[in-house]
């Protein structure tokens, strides 16, 4: 059992909203000695496999668990203390208001937008599986698998349910198929791949990680309003035929396998044909390596410099969004920091009132005199209070990493700018590189056309030149329209979705501010209240 | 000169910690006030002005300032634990130990306030304050109090070491009598008298460390939402707009209620966790007083035992030697004075201690009381105010969402 708290308090705390709720549910700690039984009553306290204690989460169409009525804190002290007795009720219509509603979808602006059609995914159910395709260890290779629990209505389903069991390596295939198909457009990251050695973490703790930033990462998919909408988002969720969907290591070069591209109706929207193969210079090594020679040379006789973005607003509005970037990361570690000093006051609080506890049953078991006994009752009332008070501010710091989330979201979201207007860069180089071929072939076929008009009758050698070279114009000239279009559709996309992130950012942070300080305010007023009572029980001892 | 907020009036009851008891109807009220920082360096220490007010007929004069400084008080407390066996002396605050935090301005308060404390609780116990040393205390010139410091060669032992001679008397008497066991009394009274104390210790001083740990914890908090409210508000600048400005003003509150949180953790050091640092004193101070009771015990025992020695050997030397007999009665007589005023001794603290516990427990009642009410009342008035700040910012946000 403590290892699990070890774990959940030691993960990085922004991990899960569900984990922090659970700090509710698991307290620190047993019973003290002295009262002799532990609380092995209460079944929420009993230590439950990790998977069980998050069935509740995992289903999309339940919100957040509500805050605990029921403190499984002590279930020994609990007939010694007051069970908490105003109404959380109150509360949780605070949250109700502002947060629930949003947290179905995880998506911010959702309830403006799209009301009518939802798509809901929760990942549930880790399981170890054999890996016998890929595995060098014979029958010794493993895996995880992972439910993916579709709801939908949308109609380009099939239907609007479905179970699919899939690894993570699925998850990058499809992340990496996005990325393709949705050059500009700021794709949520996807999870990390990288392994935390198996010594500072145990494994169960780790597939638990997974399991929950996989479903962040398929909810925030689902958040977006053109990539919910994808093919490739659908056939992920929704196709069972084949549970190994990641593409073999020799299609990665080439990108999105030959199925999926004919299927697409998603390819479609993103305005590609099979000429802008060749522009899709993502895979395309040998075009990579000219493009990383062409941004270093200084002089390749063209008349622009290199990689200028002539869009003026463009350049304003993505400084203005790196500065924001960097404030929100030093808000949000800060943010960090103040959920810590707050789970901190609230856990100090608690170790007070049980030291108090401890000291009221000693004394009330061994009183000889009455002022002994009269001491032990105010210490009662007061260990009660920071009790309670303890509870106030672990729910408070619950409510506050919620609330605060948003700007970790959002730092998120700026990593995903990033990647869309370095797609931009990209594609600015691919049409430079091209361009800059088309008129070096040119100069080259001017050379050859002045040196053969100097033979009389023609160079048949030079002649068969110059028509291979017009040929390769052709086909840059080609190129060169296929890599403008897409240039021009990915600064579309970066508009597009500069003006759709600065309209929910508002929101989202206006909403997160107000969470906030109403949950702040809420807290201190109930806290308030709880020592209030304390003040009068204890006033006879005020001195004239 | 160092002077706090309570004491700017200097005299009177302005520096009176709530906990310093009134006094019986003949008239004895001291305070400790304006702590000064006297000589340089290494040899730099805290000074205070100890006022007297009184109508006792033993005192010279209705009021008196005498200028003491700590060791001055630590004489005070060992001459009243050695003549008065059996009373549970009022606790001193520790001496200590850190350099830095020695001369840190909430440290020097803390000890005043402890200091006026121990004063005035001797003040008013019945006994004590009859003491011919208090009045030395309290009036005696400071060359006077310095040359009694220096004579007093610390024939006092602190607990610790009252155990060590509690061991050697053991091992002695283990050694007379040829026993193992330890002679202790085995009344139930004594055992669980003991039992009481030292678990209540051990209790105490656990409520009390976790009190000082949110004392810490209540700073810590402060400190981070003074920088996350930085923060904020330099986020809300590069925003603009009435996004930005309502980031501004969460940054502004988050300071507000930083420093009220400051404020708070001063209040409850000096309200809340110094009475309940006092209370582990004052049972260590009780426990002194056990301890002591215990080697009178066993000073008794041994004593007796070896009156029974003594009167066989006078019987064989009747028969043997008789010569030497003579001198044998004298010793034995001796003896038997000596066993007679170890008895008057212990009952004396058996005696003693029985009154002080009833005055201890209700003394501490309504030390403790007043503690908790201090406690609830700082707690209650910090979250109204932090609920209040808060609350004042909602509808500027809500201004927003427009």
């Amino acid at each position: 059992m403590m290892g699990y708290e070890q774990g959940l308090e030691e993960a990085h705390l922004y991990a899960s909203k569900e984990q922090m709720a659970s700090l509710v549910l698991s307290d620190h700690h047993p019973s003290p000695p002295s009262n002799g039984s532990k609380s092995l009553e209460d079944p929420l306290y009993s230590s439950p496999p990790f998977a069980e204690i998050h069935a509740n989460d995992n289903h999309p169409l339940h919100s957040p668990p509500p805050k605990q009525t029921v403190d499984p804190t002590h279930t020994s002290l609990n007939s010694f203390l007051e069970p908490p007795s105003y109404a959380e009720a109150v509360f949780q219509s605070f949250d109700l208001d502002s947060g629930n509603v949003r947290s179905l979808d995880h998506s911010p602006s959702a309830s403006q937008s799209f009301s009518s059609d939802y798509l809901r995914i929760s990942v549930s159910d880790p399981r170890k599986e054999q890996d016998v395709a890929g595995s060098l260890v014979p029958g010794g290779g493993y895996y995880f698998s992972y439910l993916i629990t579709t709801f939908t209505n949308f109609p380009e389903f099939s239907g609007t349910e479905f179970n699919v069991r899939r690894r993570f390596k699925d998850v990058v295939a499809l992340s990496e198929r996005l990325a393709e198909s949705y050059r500009g457009f700021f794709i949520p990251m996807r999870p990390d791949k990288s392994v935390v050695e198996s010594q500072v973490m145990q494994q169960i703790e780790f597939v638990e990680q997974r399991r929950s930033a996989l479903e962040k990462y398929l909810r925030r998919l689902a958040a977006h309003p053109v990539i919910r909408r994808s093919s490739e988002l659908r056939v992920f969720l929704e196709d069972s035929g084949t549970t190994d969907v990641a593409p073999r290591m020799v299609d990665q070069q080439v990108g999105s396998s030959p199925s999926l591209g004919s299927v697409d109706g998603g390819a479609a929207a993103a305005g590609m044909s099979d000429g802008t193969q060749a522009a899709k210079t993502g895979r395309d090594f040998f075009r990579i390596f000219r493009e990383l020679k062409q941004s270093v040379t200084n002089d390749w006789g063209g008349t622009k410099p290199p990689l200028v973005e002539e869009d003026r607003e463009f350049v304003a509005r993505k400084e203005k969004l790196q500065e924001f970037e960097q404030q929100l990361s030093n808000v949000s570690q800060q943010a960090e920091l103040l959920v810590k000093s707050q789970q901190d006051i609230g856990e100090t609080m608690g170790q007070l009132g049980l030291a108090f506890v401890k000291l009221t049953k000693f004394e009330t078991e061994v009183a000889i005199y009455d002022s002994q006994r009269a001491r032990a009752a105010d210490m009662k009332n007061v260990a009660t209070a920071a009790v309670k008070a303890s509870r106030l501010f672990r729910e408070l710091n619950a409510q506050t990493v919620k609330h605060l989330d948003k700007l970790h979201e959002y730092l998120g979201v700026m990593l995903a700018a990033n990647n869309a207007f370095s797609e931009r860069s990209s594609a600015l180089l691919t049409v430079q590189t091209l361009l800059s071929d088309l008129a070096s072939l040119n100069s080259r076929i001017e050379k050859l056309e002045a040196a053969s008009s100097k033979i009389f009758g023609g160079d048949g050698w030079r002649i068969k030149k110059i028509e291979e070279l017009q040929e390769s114009v052709r086909a840059t000239e080609d190129a060169k329209n296929s890599a403008l279009r897409e240039y021009e559709r990915i600064k579309d996309n970066n508009r597009k979705e500069l003006e759709r992130i600065d309209k929910e950012k508002h929101d989202d942070f206006v909403s997160m501010l107000k969470g906030f300080v109403v949950n702040q305010a809420g807290y201190a007023e109930k806290m308030a209240s709880v020592w209030k009572a304390v003040v009068e029980e204890t006033s006879e001892w005020i001195c004239e | 000169m160092i002077t706090t907020e309570q004491e700017k009036s200097g005299s009177g009851t302005m520096g009176q910690s709530p906990r310093s008891p009134s006094s019986l109807p003949s008239f004895l009220k001291v305070s400790v006030t304006d702590p000064a920082k006297l000589g340089s360096g290494v040899q730099s220490y805290v000074s205070y002005k100890v006022i007297t007010k009184t109508n006792l007929p033993e005192y010279d004069g209705n009021e008196k300032i005498v200028i003491r400084r700590y060791s001055d008080f630590v004489w005070l407390r060992d001459r009243l634990y050695e003549k008065y066996m059996g009373i549970f002396i009022p606790p001193l605050p520790e001496k200590s130990t850190v350099e830095k935090f020695r001369l840190s301005a909430e440290f020097i308060e803390t000890r005043r306030q402890a200091l006026d404390v121990f004063i005035n609780r001797i003040a008013a116990h019945p006994e004590l304050r009859q003491s011919e040393d208090l009045r030395i205390f309290l009036q005696a010139s400071e060359q006077t109090m310095e040359s009694a410091r220096a004579v007093d060669t610390n024939i006092f032992t602190k607990s610790s070491d009252l155990m060590q001679i509690f061991k050697d008397v053991q091992s002695k008497v283990s050694h007379v009598l040829g026993k193992e066991k330890p002679v202790e009394e085995s009344t139930a009274e004594y055992q669980n008298l003991k039992n009481y104390i030292f678990q209540l210790e051990d209790r105490l001083a656990e409520a009390q460390k976790h009190a000082y740990n949110l004392v810490k914890r209540h700073r810590e908090l402060g400190q981070s939402l003074s920088d996350f409210g930085k923060a904020v508000k330099v986020l809300g600048n590069c925003e603009g707009d009435a996004l930005g400005k309502a980031f501004s003003e969460l940054g502004e509150t988050a300071e507000i209620i930083s420093s009220r949180l400051e404020k708070e953790a001063h209040s409850l050091l000096m309200d809340f966790e110094e009475p309940l640092k006092d209370y582990v004193r004052a049972i260590q101070s009780v426990k002194d007083t056990i301890t002591e009771r215990a080697n009178a015990f066993r000073r008794q025992c041994e004593l007796e035992e070896a009156i029974k020695f003594k009167e066989i050997d006078l019987q064989k030397l009747r028969l043997t030697r008789p010569d030497k007999v003579a001198e044998a009665e004298r010793e034995f007589d001796e003896l038997k004075a000596d066993a007679a005023e170890a008895t008057k001794r212990f009952e004396t603290i058996v005696s003693r201690i029985n009154d002080e516990m009833v005055r201890f427990q209700e003394q501490k009642t309504a030390d403790i009381g007043l503690a908790f009410h201090e406690f609830a009342k700082g707690q209650a008035r910090l979250a109204n105010d932090v609920a209040r700040a808060w609350s004042s910012l909602l509808p500027r946000v809500e201004a927003c969402s427009a």
